[in-house]
């Protein structure tokens, strides 16, 4: 299906899922943000200005403003050198499937993204921290870094301009709390991938203790586009106040699950129904996460709702990855959290007493509740122990992230969790 | 002993940071690319290298996942066992894995050729249920697929 709108991200991706290689990619327009940068003078501020101006929010999950983030680096001769720019490709979100597309398809893309937000922030040395698993993502990357220095487009003086970055692909050793912001920085230093006090936030106070900027892969695919063709077009991309494309997904019992690169704010019935073709014959809808595990259940009601970081924040719930996973009628919903929970639990770095502690509690009370041991009192204490979870009692953003799918399950599905403890069964079993 | 290639390779890895123990997970990684699993020996050994502890190195080595501190199967199996592959009947796939190979999560088939464990998301979750053998992802499975899949592994 393909609508009549930009999609910058994802255009000269070949059908056949080879790789855009550097000739296709700078036949295609590639690496021209990078030279109208370094050729038209461009400051560093200049470029973090038009970002900003562009309403780019991080395509991580939280949402945060990119320009912002960058505008935090602190600048000048006499800050603490190096400062580093890091790619967030540690894509684990269960659920989500995005980032390696665009890192499997069109790497060059990303090396340009990150070429020109290192000459924003004035980065000395970037890497790209990938997951171990992602081993096609891996092999295409190093190629891609290759080529860009085999051109000299990475390197000392890229483009006669002074500017130098070098570029390093890091393969992690596994863990979801590596796509911590702080966790992935002890993870890059060979350390345990436990999260940071923060403050200081790691644009100040980063990698190694120096100034550092972690954007993730999407994010980071945006700019050059942002640079090519202005702030306020990447802003018109979108339907909502939310600027730019996105790349949206679908999985579970829907027709043809899938991912599509569509306008910021296209309804979530849209993507359900339209891209994803509905649900599947003989199972009904009943519920959907927008955007990964750590994201708020929705429900029917909220199917003509923009899929932007503002929107579903007012619904209760987060866009997160804007990789939607479907319940049916035909899967338990206790079944699914109990799944939930049990991967957090199991990811906890088991830095924070309320992580480590309380997620493997309550995965054992679903676990019970799904093999028929439920007792009165278990979803009170489910409850009780998501508020333990909550912001500001974990240095990071895991066990907020566990406590929104179990929250929300309990409030659209509680009749289902005290069936399970009613009958002492799961009644999907 | 650190061979003379795991050596080098180590070395590559670690002119890319400011600091030598920042190669520690590298340096990890490389040895299990070389010998299929981390033990007690090469944690000592990669201790020595980098002029760390071997206490250091190990509480580095068990925190990782894809670092295997036990020896392995010539080919590893690993699982997807997340909520869109759950959705897609993962309790299948893990099924028919364990009656195939005859084993659970965590153990190595007789004759050393499968070792079966769970993974987090695998990314592939529009081609839910999914695994991997070693390097490769298979998706959409059923008992067939699974069963021609992990032909190609001897």
């Amino acid at each position: 299906m393909t609508g009549n709108f930009d999609k910058p991200l994802t255009e000269r991706m070949h059908s056949d899922g080879s790789v855009v290689d550097l000739q296709a990619y700078e036949q295609a327009g590639g690496y021209q943000a990078i030279r109208k940068v370094l050729r038209t003078g461009m400051t560093p501020m200049e470029v973090t200005e038009e970002v900003k101006n562009s309403n780019l929010r991080g395509r991580g999950g939280a949402g945060f403003q990119t320009g912002l983030k960058w505008s935090f680096v602190p600048r000048g001769k006499d800050i603490p050198n190096p400062t580093y720019l890091i790619v967030n490709a540690d894509e684990m979100e269960p659920g989500t499937f995005k980032d390696r597309l665009l890192m499997e398809r069109d790497p060059h893309q990303l090396i340009e993204g990150a070429m020109v937000a290192g000459f924003a922030i004035e980065a000395d040395i970037g890497y790209i921290f990938l997951r171990g698993e992602y081993t096609l993502a891996a092999e295409r990357l190093a190629r891609a870094i290759a080529e860009a220095y085999e051109h000299h487009y990475l390197g000392e003086n890229v483009f006669g301009s002074g500017y130098s970055l070098e570029l390093h692909l890091h393969i992690s050793g596994g863990r979801y709390i590596c796509g911590d912001e702080t966790g992935l920085l002890n993870a890059l230093e060979g350390k345990r991938a436990n999260p940071r006090s923060k403050p200081p936030f790691p644009p100040s106070v980063g990698l190694f203790g120096k100034p550092t900027v972690v954007n993730n892969v999407e994010t980071i695919c945006c700019v050059p586009h942002i640079i090519n063709r202005g702030a306020e077009w990447f802003k018109g991309l979108g339907r909502t106040r939310d600027g730019g494309t996105k790349l949206f997904g679908a999985s579970g019992k829907v027709k043809r699950p899938g991912l599509w690169e569509l306008p910021m704010g296209t309804t979530v019935r849209e993507i359900l129904e339209e891209y994803a073709g509905g649900m599947r014959d003989g199972v009904k809808f009943r519920g959907l996460l927008p955007g990964g595990a750590s994201t708020d259940f929705l429900v029917e009601e909220h199917l003509d709702l923009p899929m932007d970081f503002s929107s579903l924040d007012k619904a209760g719930s987060r866009m997160g990855t804007g990789t939607m996973i479907v319940l049916d009628d035909q899967t338990c919903p206790v079944g699914m959290t109990w799944n939930l929970t049990h991967f957090f639990a199991q990811e906890s770095c088991g830095f924070c007493t309320p992580c480590w502690s309380g997620l493997g509690w309550a995965e054992r009370i679903l676990k019970s509740m799904e093999e028929g041991h439920g007792q009165p009192g278990d979803l009170d204490k489910l409850a009780f122990q998501t508020k333990m979870w909550a912001p500001g009692h974990t240095y990071c953003a895991l066990a907020p992230g566990a406590a929104e799918p179990v929250q929300s399950a309990l409030k659209y599905f509680h009749d289902d969790f005290e069936r399970h403890i009613s009958e002492h069964r799961c009644p999907w079993r | 002993m650190l061979t003379a290639e795991e050596i080098q390779e180590i070395e590559t890895e670690a002119g890319h940071y400011p600091k030598r123990e920042a190669v520690c997970i590298d340096a990890l990684r490389i040895v299990q690319r070389h010998r299929g699993w981390v033990s007690d020996d090469s944690v000592h050994d990669i201790a020595e290298h980098l002029g760390m502890s071997d206490t250091d190195v190990d509480s580095i080595a068990t925190f990782y996942n894809l670092i295997f501190r036990k020896p392995v199967g010539r080919h590893v199996v690993m699982v997807c066992d997340s909520v869109s592959c759950w959705i897609m009947d993962y309790d299948r796939v893990k099924k028919h894995l364990h009656e195939r190979l005859g084993i659970e999560y965590g153990q190595t088939t007789s004759d050393e050729r499968f070792t079966m464990l769970p993974i987090v998301c695998l990314g592939c979750c529009d081609h839910a249920p999914a695994m991997m053998v070693d390097r490769d992802l298979h998706s959409d499975l059923d008992p067939q697929k699974i069963d021609s899949a992990l032909e190609k592994y001897k």
